[in-house]
Protein backbone atom coordinates (compact mmCIF):
# COMPACT_ATOMS: atom_id res chain seq x y z
CA UNK A 1 0.00 0.00 0.00
CA UNK A 2 1.14 3.33 -1.03
CA UNK A 3 2.14 5.97 1.70
CA UNK A 4 4.08 8.45 -0.74
CA UNK A 5 1.64 11.07 -0.09
CA UNK A 6 1.89 10.70 3.47
CA UNK A 7 4.50 13.22 3.23
CA UNK A 8 2.75 15.59 1.38
CA UNK A 9 -0.24 15.17 4.17
CA UNK A 10 2.53 16.45 7.07
CA UNK A 11 3.77 19.23 4.89
CA UNK A 12 0.26 20.53 4.21
CA UNK A 13 -0.12 19.80 8.23
CA UNK A 14 2.97 22.32 8.59
CA UNK A 15 1.54 24.83 6.72
CA UNK A 16 -1.39 24.91 8.33
CA UNK A 17 -0.71 24.39 12.09
CA UNK A 18 1.15 28.14 12.30
CA UNK A 19 -2.61 29.62 10.90
CA UNK A 20 -4.13 27.76 13.54
CA UNK A 21 -1.57 28.25 16.61
CA UNK A 22 0.19 31.67 16.32
CA UNK A 23 -2.47 33.72 17.78
CA UNK A 24 -3.68 31.38 20.37
CA UNK A 25 -0.08 30.76 21.44
CA UNK A 26 1.64 34.06 21.11
CA UNK A 27 -1.16 36.89 21.09
CA UNK A 28 -0.47 38.92 24.13
CA UNK A 29 -3.82 40.06 24.85
CA UNK A 30 -3.35 42.10 27.73
CA UNK A 31 -1.16 44.32 25.88
CA UNK A 32 -4.39 44.51 22.91
CA UNK A 33 -5.70 47.89 23.37
CA UNK A 34 -9.73 48.03 23.39
CA UNK A 35 -10.45 48.93 20.16
CA UNK A 36 -8.71 45.46 19.33
CA UNK A 37 -10.46 43.27 21.66
CA UNK A 38 -13.63 44.81 20.19
CA UNK A 39 -12.27 44.10 16.94
CA UNK A 40 -11.71 40.66 17.61
CA UNK A 41 -15.26 40.57 19.34
CA UNK A 42 -16.35 41.26 16.06
CA UNK A 43 -14.90 38.02 13.39
CA UNK A 44 -16.88 35.91 14.64
CA UNK A 45 -20.28 36.89 12.67
CA UNK A 46 -18.31 38.19 10.12
CA UNK A 47 -16.49 35.11 9.25
CA UNK A 48 -19.21 32.97 9.90
CA UNK A 49 -21.55 34.85 7.55
CA UNK A 50 -18.97 35.44 5.04
CA UNK A 51 -18.74 31.34 4.95
CA UNK A 52 -21.71 30.78 4.73
CA UNK A 53 -22.46 33.55 1.85
CA UNK A 54 -19.60 32.31 -0.35
CA UNK A 55 -21.15 28.58 0.15
CA UNK A 56 -24.38 29.39 -1.35
CA UNK A 57 -23.82 32.69 -3.26
CA UNK A 58 -20.32 31.55 -4.76
CA UNK A 59 -19.50 28.34 -7.73
CA UNK A 60 -15.92 27.77 -8.38
CA UNK A 61 -14.99 24.74 -11.03
CA UNK A 62 -11.91 22.85 -11.50
CA UNK A 63 -10.12 26.14 -12.63
CA UNK A 64 -11.20 28.06 -9.61
CA UNK A 65 -13.29 30.32 -11.43
CA UNK A 66 -16.12 31.86 -9.72
CA UNK A 67 -19.29 32.09 -10.63
CA UNK A 68 -22.70 33.91 -8.80
CA UNK A 69 -25.00 31.88 -8.07
CA UNK A 70 -28.83 31.91 -7.25
CA UNK A 71 -30.72 28.45 -6.25
CA UNK A 72 -32.46 26.65 -3.66
CA UNK A 73 -29.91 27.09 -1.20
CA UNK A 74 -30.89 30.79 -0.86
CA UNK A 75 -33.95 29.93 0.48
CA UNK A 76 -33.10 27.02 2.66
CA UNK A 77 -30.62 29.11 4.15
CA UNK A 78 -32.83 32.06 4.55
CA UNK A 79 -35.42 29.66 6.53
CA UNK A 80 -32.90 28.36 9.33
CA UNK A 81 -32.31 31.70 9.83
CA UNK A 82 -35.60 32.79 10.14
CA UNK A 83 -36.00 29.42 12.78
CA UNK A 84 -32.54 30.44 13.96
CA UNK A 85 -33.74 34.06 14.48
CA UNK A 86 -37.25 32.94 16.17
CA UNK A 87 -35.38 30.84 18.29
CA UNK A 88 -36.36 27.26 17.32
CA UNK A 89 -33.03 26.04 17.46
CA UNK A 90 -29.75 25.44 14.91
CA UNK A 91 -30.87 21.72 14.71
CA UNK A 92 -34.33 22.38 13.65
CA UNK A 93 -32.83 25.36 11.04
CA UNK A 94 -30.28 22.86 9.74
CA UNK A 95 -32.58 19.90 8.91
CA UNK A 96 -35.63 22.21 7.84
CA UNK A 97 -32.82 23.66 5.32
CA UNK A 98 -31.46 19.86 4.24
CA UNK A 99 -34.99 18.99 3.49
CA UNK A 100 -35.92 21.99 1.56
CA UNK A 101 -32.98 21.55 -0.22
CA UNK A 102 -33.68 17.55 -0.87
CA UNK A 103 -37.18 17.99 -1.51
CA UNK A 104 -36.50 20.50 -4.55
CA UNK A 105 -34.05 18.16 -5.95
CA UNK A 106 -35.94 15.34 -5.26
CA UNK A 107 -38.94 16.92 -7.52
CA UNK A 108 -36.50 18.29 -10.19
CA UNK A 109 -36.70 22.08 -9.01
CA UNK A 110 -33.07 22.02 -8.36
CA UNK A 111 -29.83 20.50 -9.47
CA UNK A 112 -27.31 18.80 -7.77
CA UNK A 113 -24.49 20.75 -6.93
CA UNK B 1 -11.15 32.34 33.93
CA UNK B 2 -13.35 35.03 34.99
CA UNK B 3 -16.22 36.22 33.50
CA UNK B 4 -16.05 38.02 29.64
CA UNK B 5 -19.51 39.42 29.16
CA UNK B 6 -22.96 38.81 30.20
CA UNK B 7 -24.16 35.10 30.41
CA UNK B 8 -27.85 34.75 28.36
CA UNK B 9 -27.81 31.38 29.22
CA UNK B 10 -26.96 28.78 32.10
CA UNK B 11 -23.98 26.55 31.58
CA UNK B 12 -26.01 23.73 31.35
CA UNK B 13 -28.48 24.95 29.08
CA UNK B 14 -26.13 26.15 26.46
CA UNK B 15 -24.59 22.92 26.81
CA UNK B 16 -27.55 21.07 25.49
CA UNK B 17 -27.95 23.54 22.94
CA UNK B 18 -24.49 23.14 21.82
CA UNK B 19 -25.06 18.97 21.71
CA UNK B 20 -27.84 19.47 19.57
CA UNK B 21 -26.87 22.27 17.27
CA UNK B 22 -23.59 19.58 16.46
CA UNK B 23 -25.89 17.25 15.80
CA UNK B 24 -26.12 18.62 11.74
CA UNK B 25 -22.67 18.95 11.94
CA UNK B 26 -22.23 15.95 12.42
CA UNK B 27 -24.13 14.78 9.82
CA UNK B 28 -22.67 16.99 7.09
CA UNK B 29 -19.25 16.38 8.48
CA UNK B 30 -20.20 12.26 8.37
CA UNK B 31 -21.30 12.82 4.43
CA UNK B 32 -18.66 15.01 3.06
CA UNK B 33 -15.70 12.95 4.91
CA UNK B 34 -17.47 9.93 3.30
CA UNK B 35 -17.33 11.72 -0.40
CA UNK B 36 -13.82 12.77 0.70
CA UNK B 37 -12.52 9.37 1.22
CA UNK B 38 -14.20 8.39 -1.87
CA UNK B 39 -12.60 11.38 -4.07
CA UNK B 40 -9.35 10.60 -2.17
CA UNK B 41 -9.42 7.10 -3.80
CA UNK B 42 -10.36 7.79 -6.97
CA UNK B 43 -7.82 9.95 -7.73
CA UNK B 44 -5.37 7.21 -6.49
CA UNK B 45 -4.67 7.74 -2.35
CA UNK B 46 -4.28 4.38 -0.63
CA UNK B 47 -6.23 4.36 2.69
CA UNK B 48 -2.95 5.06 4.86
CA UNK B 49 -2.32 8.29 2.67
CA UNK B 50 -6.02 9.43 2.64
CA UNK B 51 -6.66 8.74 6.68
CA UNK B 52 -3.31 10.93 7.19
CA UNK B 53 -3.98 13.81 4.96
CA UNK B 54 -7.55 13.93 7.55
CA UNK B 55 -5.54 13.42 10.69
CA UNK B 56 -2.43 15.93 9.41
CA UNK B 57 -3.94 18.41 7.58
CA UNK B 58 -7.82 18.11 8.86
CA UNK B 59 -9.26 20.93 7.16
CA UNK B 60 -11.83 19.85 4.76
CA UNK B 61 -11.84 22.02 1.81
CA UNK B 62 -7.66 22.39 2.03
CA UNK B 63 -7.98 18.01 1.26
CA UNK B 64 -10.21 18.32 -1.36
CA UNK B 65 -8.45 20.67 -3.12
CA UNK B 66 -5.18 19.00 -2.57
CA UNK B 67 -7.08 15.79 -4.51
CA UNK B 68 -7.55 17.75 -7.11
CA UNK B 69 -3.76 19.60 -7.25
CA UNK B 70 -2.40 15.86 -7.09
CA UNK B 71 -4.47 14.69 -10.28
CA UNK B 72 -3.46 17.57 -11.92
CA UNK B 73 -0.13 16.58 -11.36
CA UNK B 74 0.90 19.79 -9.43
CA UNK B 75 4.57 20.04 -7.32
CA UNK B 76 4.20 19.45 -3.55
CA UNK B 77 5.63 22.90 -2.71
CA UNK B 78 2.75 24.16 -4.86
CA UNK B 79 0.27 22.20 -3.19
CA UNK B 80 1.53 23.04 0.51
CA UNK B 81 1.52 26.98 -0.58
CA UNK B 82 -2.15 26.88 -1.82
CA UNK B 83 -2.87 24.80 1.25
CA UNK B 84 -1.49 27.97 3.36
CA UNK B 85 -3.41 30.34 1.34
CA UNK B 86 -6.62 28.42 1.72
CA UNK B 87 -6.00 27.81 5.32
CA UNK B 88 -4.92 31.38 6.14
CA UNK B 89 -8.62 32.04 7.22
CA UNK B 90 -7.90 30.29 10.60
CA UNK B 91 -5.35 32.50 11.89
CA UNK B 92 -8.78 34.90 12.59
CA UNK B 93 -10.26 32.14 14.38
CA UNK B 94 -7.33 31.57 15.99
CA UNK B 95 -6.80 35.45 17.04
CA UNK B 96 -10.69 35.96 18.01
CA UNK B 97 -10.16 32.89 20.31
CA UNK B 98 -7.44 33.72 21.98
CA UNK B 99 -8.44 36.43 24.70
CA UNK B 100 -11.05 33.37 26.01
CA UNK B 101 -7.74 30.95 26.55
CA UNK B 102 -5.14 33.71 27.20
CA UNK B 103 -4.61 32.03 30.91
CA UNK B 104 -4.81 28.42 29.85
CA UNK B 105 -1.22 26.25 30.02
CA UNK B 106 0.30 26.96 26.58
CA UNK B 107 0.05 22.96 25.61
CA UNK B 108 -3.55 23.07 26.00
CA UNK B 109 -3.62 25.98 23.77
CA UNK B 110 -1.50 24.04 21.37
CA UNK B 111 -3.69 21.30 21.25
CA UNK B 112 -6.55 23.69 20.54
CA UNK B 113 -5.08 25.03 17.60
CA UNK B 114 -4.35 21.95 16.15
CA UNK B 115 -7.96 20.89 16.27
CA UNK B 116 -9.20 24.39 15.36
CA UNK B 117 -11.74 24.10 12.27
CA UNK B 118 -14.73 26.22 10.71
CA UNK B 119 -17.27 24.07 12.95
CA UNK B 120 -15.24 23.72 16.15
CA UNK B 121 -15.09 27.86 16.00
CA UNK B 122 -18.71 28.72 15.26
CA UNK B 123 -19.97 25.95 17.91
CA UNK B 124 -17.50 27.19 20.89
CA UNK B 125 -18.03 30.74 20.25
CA UNK B 126 -21.96 31.06 19.90
CA UNK B 127 -21.11 28.63 23.04
CA UNK B 128 -19.03 30.85 24.95
CA UNK B 129 -20.42 34.23 24.19
CA UNK B 130 -24.20 32.16 25.62
CA UNK B 131 -22.34 31.78 28.60
CA UNK B 132 -20.43 34.87 28.98
CA UNK B 133 -17.50 32.79 29.75
CA UNK B 134 -14.96 30.21 28.43
CA UNK B 135 -15.79 26.61 28.42
CA UNK B 136 -13.07 24.10 27.48
CA UNK B 137 -15.71 21.04 27.61
CA UNK B 138 -17.49 22.73 24.81
CA UNK B 139 -14.45 23.35 22.97
CA UNK B 140 -12.98 19.68 23.07
CA UNK B 141 -16.73 18.75 22.16
CA UNK B 142 -17.42 20.85 18.82
CA UNK B 143 -13.88 20.05 17.47
CA UNK B 144 -13.41 16.19 18.63
CA UNK B 145 -16.77 14.70 18.72
CA UNK B 146 -18.43 16.99 16.26
CA UNK B 147 -15.71 17.30 13.91
CA UNK B 148 -12.85 15.41 14.40
CA UNK B 149 -13.98 12.18 15.04
CA UNK B 150 -16.91 12.12 12.40
CA UNK B 151 -14.54 13.55 9.67
CA UNK B 152 -11.65 11.03 10.20
CA UNK B 153 -13.58 7.99 11.08
CA UNK B 154 -15.62 9.09 7.41
CA UNK B 155 -12.61 9.38 5.55
CA UNK B 156 -11.17 5.89 6.25
CA UNK B 157 -14.78 4.49 5.51
CA UNK B 158 -15.53 6.16 2.41
CA UNK B 159 -11.60 5.12 1.08
CA UNK B 160 -12.57 1.79 1.81
CA UNK B 161 -16.04 1.31 0.66
CA UNK B 162 -15.54 3.63 -2.11
CA UNK B 163 -18.60 3.44 -5.01
CA UNK B 164 -21.27 2.28 -2.42
CA UNK B 165 -21.59 6.27 -1.58
CA UNK B 166 -24.71 7.82 -2.40
CA UNK B 167 -23.89 11.53 -3.01
CA UNK B 168 -24.63 13.22 0.16
CA UNK B 169 -26.05 16.22 -1.98
CA UNK B 170 -28.70 14.33 -3.07
CA UNK B 171 -29.77 14.60 0.68
CA UNK B 172 -29.42 18.32 1.41
CA UNK B 173 -26.69 17.64 3.04
CA UNK B 174 -24.64 20.27 1.16
CA UNK B 175 -27.19 23.04 2.53
CA UNK B 176 -25.85 22.36 6.21
CA UNK B 177 -22.34 23.72 6.32
CA UNK B 178 -24.01 27.24 4.92
CA UNK B 179 -26.68 27.03 7.39
CA UNK B 180 -24.76 26.04 10.22
CA UNK B 181 -22.62 28.92 10.09
CA UNK B 182 -25.62 31.36 8.92
CA UNK B 183 -27.66 30.46 12.11
CA UNK B 184 -24.86 30.73 14.50
CA UNK B 185 -23.52 33.74 13.25
CA UNK B 186 -27.32 35.27 13.79
CA UNK B 187 -26.57 33.83 17.38
CA UNK B 188 -23.45 36.41 17.75
CA UNK B 189 -25.30 39.32 16.70
CA UNK B 190 -26.73 41.08 19.80
CA UNK B 191 -26.36 44.49 17.88
CA UNK B 192 -25.75 46.72 15.02
CA UNK B 193 -22.25 46.45 15.07
CA UNK B 194 -22.38 42.87 15.19
CA UNK B 195 -25.08 43.14 12.25
CA UNK B 196 -22.84 45.74 10.40
CA UNK B 197 -19.86 43.57 10.87
CA UNK B 198 -21.99 40.12 9.26
CA UNK B 199 -23.41 42.13 6.38
CA UNK B 200 -20.23 44.43 5.58
CA UNK B 201 -18.53 40.93 5.72
CA UNK B 202 -20.99 39.02 3.53
CA UNK B 203 -20.62 41.87 0.86
CA UNK B 204 -16.67 42.01 0.93
CA UNK B 205 -16.51 38.20 0.66
CA UNK B 206 -18.90 37.97 -1.90
CA UNK B 207 -17.15 40.57 -3.99
CA UNK B 208 -13.77 39.27 -3.37
CA UNK B 209 -14.75 35.84 -4.27
CA UNK B 210 -16.11 36.49 -7.37
CA UNK B 211 -13.16 38.87 -8.52
CA UNK B 212 -9.91 37.20 -7.33
CA UNK B 213 -10.99 33.43 -5.43
CA UNK B 214 -13.17 32.35 -2.51
CA UNK B 215 -10.24 31.74 -0.30
CA UNK B 216 -9.49 35.89 -0.27
CA UNK B 217 -13.21 36.54 0.02
CA UNK B 218 -13.29 34.51 3.36
CA UNK B 219 -10.60 36.04 4.62
CA UNK B 220 -11.45 39.89 3.20
CA UNK B 221 -14.62 39.62 5.06
CA UNK B 222 -13.63 38.18 8.06
CA UNK B 223 -11.25 41.06 8.04
CA UNK B 224 -12.83 43.94 6.30
CA UNK B 225 -16.79 43.19 8.11
CA UNK B 226 -15.18 43.71 11.88
CA UNK B 227 -13.55 47.26 10.36
CA UNK B 228 -16.95 48.20 9.27
CA UNK B 229 -18.48 46.81 12.22
CA UNK B 230 -16.29 49.03 14.46
CA UNK B 231 -17.29 52.44 12.38
CA UNK B 232 -20.94 51.63 13.86
CA UNK B 233 -21.40 53.44 17.38
CA UNK B 234 -21.48 50.73 19.86
CA UNK B 235 -23.94 50.63 23.05
CA UNK B 236 -22.30 51.48 26.38
CA UNK B 237 -21.08 47.80 26.76
CA UNK B 238 -19.13 47.74 23.61
CA UNK B 239 -17.49 50.42 24.69
CA UNK B 240 -16.35 48.59 28.16
CA UNK B 241 -15.54 45.22 26.51
CA UNK B 242 -12.06 45.74 26.36
CA UNK B 243 -11.92 46.42 30.25
CA UNK B 244 -13.99 43.23 31.27
CA UNK B 245 -12.31 40.68 28.37
CA UNK B 246 -9.87 38.42 30.30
Amino acid sequence: MSTQLVVLALLMGLVTYPSRALPLLALDIDRLPPVVREYLRLVGPAILASLAAISVMVVTDAERHSTFHIGVEWLAVGVCIGLVAARRGLLVGTVVAAAIVALARLWGLAALS
Amino acid sequence: MVSIMAASMSLADSRRRLLLDSLGIIASGIGFGLVYGLAARSAGFSPIEAGAMSILVFAGAAQFAAVGYVLGGFSWAGIALLTAFLNARHLLYSASLAPYVADRPRWVRAIMAYLLTDEAFALSIAHWRRIGRTDLWGYWWAAVVADWIPWNVATVVGVTIGGAIVDPAQWGLDVIFPAAMAGLAVGLVSGRRELVAALGGVAVAVGVSLAWDPAAGIIAGGLIGPTLGLLVPGRPSDQDLGEVLP
